[in-house]
């Protein structure tokens, strides 16, 4: 059905895809899997021509195809089910339907809409806006669309993630039917459960090429083993404190972000801890770390920080607590302002402000942060390093709680270091750090305890000592039951 | 004068016609995603062109067209510059309408205060004979008849054609268009071109009918931002967009009556005035729509979603 050929795909100088080979045959269901950043999505988004590919051949029934834009892709009957849905909320459930049809036929669109919503077991409204329906809806209107507009091979991003567990049987359900069908379905996906649920083989990206390829049944670990680096034994992790105060208590709160929210979350985080926030990318830990630091109220539920509930206020973040975004530039820093310029911004002091004021304090966090900089430098010329550096040094002291989302993302090894023995260094006597990283290494050589969030819920509480690299990628794949409320 | 309601409300529909016309363009363009601010400048620079044109060529249709197209190039220019190249529209736009007044009256004055041709009214035979809708309805220059015929069209476009449909997707997301296999670029720029051309017909139906004449200010100074203006408050939906039109027009007419009836305050009062107040009505209906009640809720909308933003492929 669909056969690619040595595909290659690089962004600058960055390969993302490299020689990836994949045959998928019609009435199949073929599995991809890979971490964050493995290439499943821009070899998708190659396969429906949503961007160019560098290199390589494309042979789709037969045929070698171009695929140089999604018209191309549509033509052949290629269509992708988007991770976020690529509809239009305001318009109704019909109109979206009939989006990009050559034909404009309102009354047999309804027809067919309804016939194809039955076929499934689907209930849409086609009079509806779409902002009303739920992703698992929004979902199910995309898919008939596909199939409507006479897609034979479909391409569904992570179907699963923030839909309800009746659509997902639904969806389950539409899948084999469409197997049955003939079609071929490509199911990017992290979870391995669906995998063994649906899929007849199996591709396993990793570092922009193809790290394994497997007929069902599927060996589960020898997958993961494909899907993650291995590494050597983790450098002894810091000692677990026991017994210090509450630094950070959260109680059956609940907050929406991210892809999965976060649902009921409880735990209690003690003075001395390093605490690694594990996952898939928006599993909740994200969400977790803004409600922690007061940028997101959280929906329901109680926090407390330092012994006191948590009021929403701007003013009780900031002297005690920081957080260090993983998106420096576009949530850490202003662009276009200089060193010095936000170093005056963190000094506490008068609102007057002279061309001296902020330059002593600049240049002292210069010197001691090493930054690659001068005062007068503006951020975005600051390489990704230095913009870490220049982050933690606005870190005032006396800050008990730390907060980062990806502390070493994008650093090299030395920066990656000296910002992990900078942020020990920074570790309060009554105070914690909280970090969330993809990095599995990272986490069991800083953390000194690991905390697993799948689809929102903490799935594994655990010492860094008392666990291995297997049981944490078998968590971060959701394959430990939920232990709920830990 | 005449000030029975019907004549009042046939002299709403000729006041109104211009504006009718120029919210419509700028609702298309809008629901495109597109943000034209150089409407004001461009009314004023197509009057003049119609203007000219028809003084000429002593050709009505003519000034007509050449008003369309000069509105039409305009948008033509705003789209490049804020589509193709995905610069700011909103300081395209801005520069626009400055550079289009300025231009207007730089080009025209020679023709300032001259006479020129006008359109004439033409009665609907028979329908102009029916009590009280001949003559709010069936009594007009063609120019108002367009304008009348431009609503539904407009609503007709918008939401019963497959083009329609493609212009709405295009505001309120690029990416799904572009993965539909449409280049939401193309529809946009089309989109906001055909606005244009709208707004450039406004111009002409001042020029040649109802403020008829040229000259420096024309009488259509200001209309631009009312009609930039109806569009947000009418929720981007062509009803309600049209709707203040109407209202700003009769404001307009009102001003005009008192300002006969009150000789003693400067007659400058009464020409500013609708602008505050339409203003102020404005914001009293949106707030008042806010309350969701089901005639309301029918007409409410939202911006589209990525109005005002270039799409740049991924």
């Amino acid at each position: 059905m669909i056969e690619l050929t040595n595909i290659h795909k690089t962004f600058g100088k960055v390969h993302a895809l490299t020689g990836v080979n994949l045959k998928a045959e019609a009435g199949t269901i073929h599995g991809i899997v890979g971490e964050n950043g493995a290439g499943k999505s821009t070899l998708m988004k190659v396969l429906t021509g949503f961007i160019g590919r560098s290199g390589g051949e494309i042979l789709f029934q037969g045929q070698k195809v171009r695929l140089d834009s999604p018209k191309d892709a549509l033509r052949l009957g290629i269509g992708m089910l988007y991770q976020e849905p690529l509809d239009f909320p305001q318009l109704s459930v019909l109109d979206n339907f009939m989006a990009g049809r050559a034909v404009f036929a309102p009354v047999e669109a309804r027809t067919e809409l309804a016939r194809l919503a039955a076929t499934f077991g689907f209930t849409l409204h086609p009079d509806n806006r779409v902002e009303e329906l739920t992703i698992g809806e929004r979902q199910q209107l995309e898919l008939l669309r596909l199939i409507g507009d006479g897609a034979r091979l479909l391409i569904l991003d992570e179907p699963t993630t923030g839909i309800s567990k009746e659509q997902q049987d639904l969806l389950f359900t539409a899948l084999g039917k469409l197997k049955t069908d003939g079609a071929t379905i490509l199911l990017v996906s992290h979870k391995l459960e669906e995998i063994d649920l649906l899929c007849d083989t199996v591709t396993v990206l990793r570092h922009g090429r193809v790290a394994a390829t497997r007929q069902r049944p599927f060996d589960r670990d020898a997958l993961l083993q494909a899907m993650f680096d291995s590494l050597p034994e983790p450098q002894a992790p810091p000692e677990p404190k026991r017994g210090g105060i509450p630094v950070l208590e959260f109680e059956k709160v609940t907050g929406s972000g991210g892809r999965s929210g976060l649902q009921k979350v409880s735990i209690t985080i003690r003075a001395g801890e390093v605490v690694g926030l594990a996952g898939i990318d928006g599993s909740g830990q994200g969400i977790f770390l803004k409600i922690a630091c007061g940028l997101v109220p959280p929906e329901s539920g109680r926090i407390l920080r330092f012994g006191a509930p948590l009021q929403g206020k701007a003013k009780e973040t900031g002297r005690t607590t920081v957080f260090l975004p993983a998106d420096r530039l576009g949530e850490g820093l202003f662009p276009g302002m200089t060193v010095r310029e936000h170093h005056l911004l963190a000094a506490p002091g008068s609102a007057l402000i002279t061309s001296a004021t902020g330059l002593t304090v600049s240049r002292r966090a210069i010197a001691t942060h090493s930054i690659k900089g001068q005062p007068e430098t503006a951020v975005e010329d600051l390489s990704g390093g230095n913009q870490q550096r220049l982050l933690l040094s606005f870190i005032p002291d006396g800050v008990r709680l730390i907060l980062m989302e990806n502390p070493t993302r994008g650093l090299d090894v030395h920066s990656a270091a000296w910002t992990w023995r900078h942020l020990h260094s920074r570790l309060h006597a009554d105070g914690a750090i909280v970090f969330a990283s993809p990095d599995l290494e990272e986490l069991m050589s800083q953390a000194s305890r690991i905390v697993v969030f799948y689809n929102g819920k903490i799935v594994l509480d655990t010492p860094t000592r008392a666990t291995d690299y297997q049981r944490l990628s078998r968590a971060i794949t959701g394959q430990i039951d939920p232990v709920g409320t830990c | 004068m005449d000030i029975s309601l019907p004549s009042f409300l046939a002299a709403i529909a000729v006041m109104a016609a211009p504006l009718v016309l120029a919210a419509l363009g700028e609702t298309l363009t809008e629901k495109a995603g597109v943000v034209n601010l150089s409407l004001d400048g461009t009314i004023v620079l197509s009057a003049m062109t119609g203007f000219v044109v028809a003084s000429r060529s002593e050709s009505l249709t003519l000034g007509f067209v050449a008003a369309a197209l000069t509105g039409c190039a305009v948008a033509a220019l705003l789209a490049v510059i804020g589509v193709w190249l995905n610069q700011s529209q909103v300081a395209a736009g801005f520069a626009l309408t400055f550079l289009c007044r300025d231009l207007a009256y730089f080009l025209g004055s020679p023709y300032a205060r001259q006479q020129g041709p006008q359109l004439a009214t033409l009665p609907v035979p028979f329908f102009s004979d029916i009590p009280f809708f001949g003559k709010v309805l069936f009594s007009h220059s063609l120019i108002v008849y367009a304008s009348f015929l431009a609503i539904p069209c407009c609503i007709y476009f918008l939401y019963h054609t497959r083009h329609g449909l493609l212009l709405r997707t295009a505001g309120e997301n690029p990416e799904g268009c572009w993965a539909r296999g449409i280049n939401p670029q193309t529809v946009r720029i089309i989109a906001t071109m055909t606005g244009g051309t709208l707004v450039g017909l406004a111009g002409a139906a001042f020029s040649l009918a109802v403020k008829p004449g040229w000259g420096q200010p024309q009488g259509c100074e200001g209309i631009g931002w009312i009609a930039l203006a109806l569009v947000i408050f009418g929720s981007w939906h062509p009803l309600r967009v049209v709707a203040g039109a109407y209202l700003f027009g009769m404001l307009q007419l009102l001003g005009i009556y008192f300002q006969d009836s009150f000789p003693t305050i400067p007659a400058q009062i009464f020409q500013v005035a609708p602008f505050p107040l339409m203003i102020f009505t404005l914001i009293l209906i949106h707030l008042s729509s806010n309350r969701k009640n089901r005639i309301t809720r029918l007409f409410s909308g939202n911006p589209p979603k990525w109005l005002g933003r270039a799409y740049r492929r991924s």
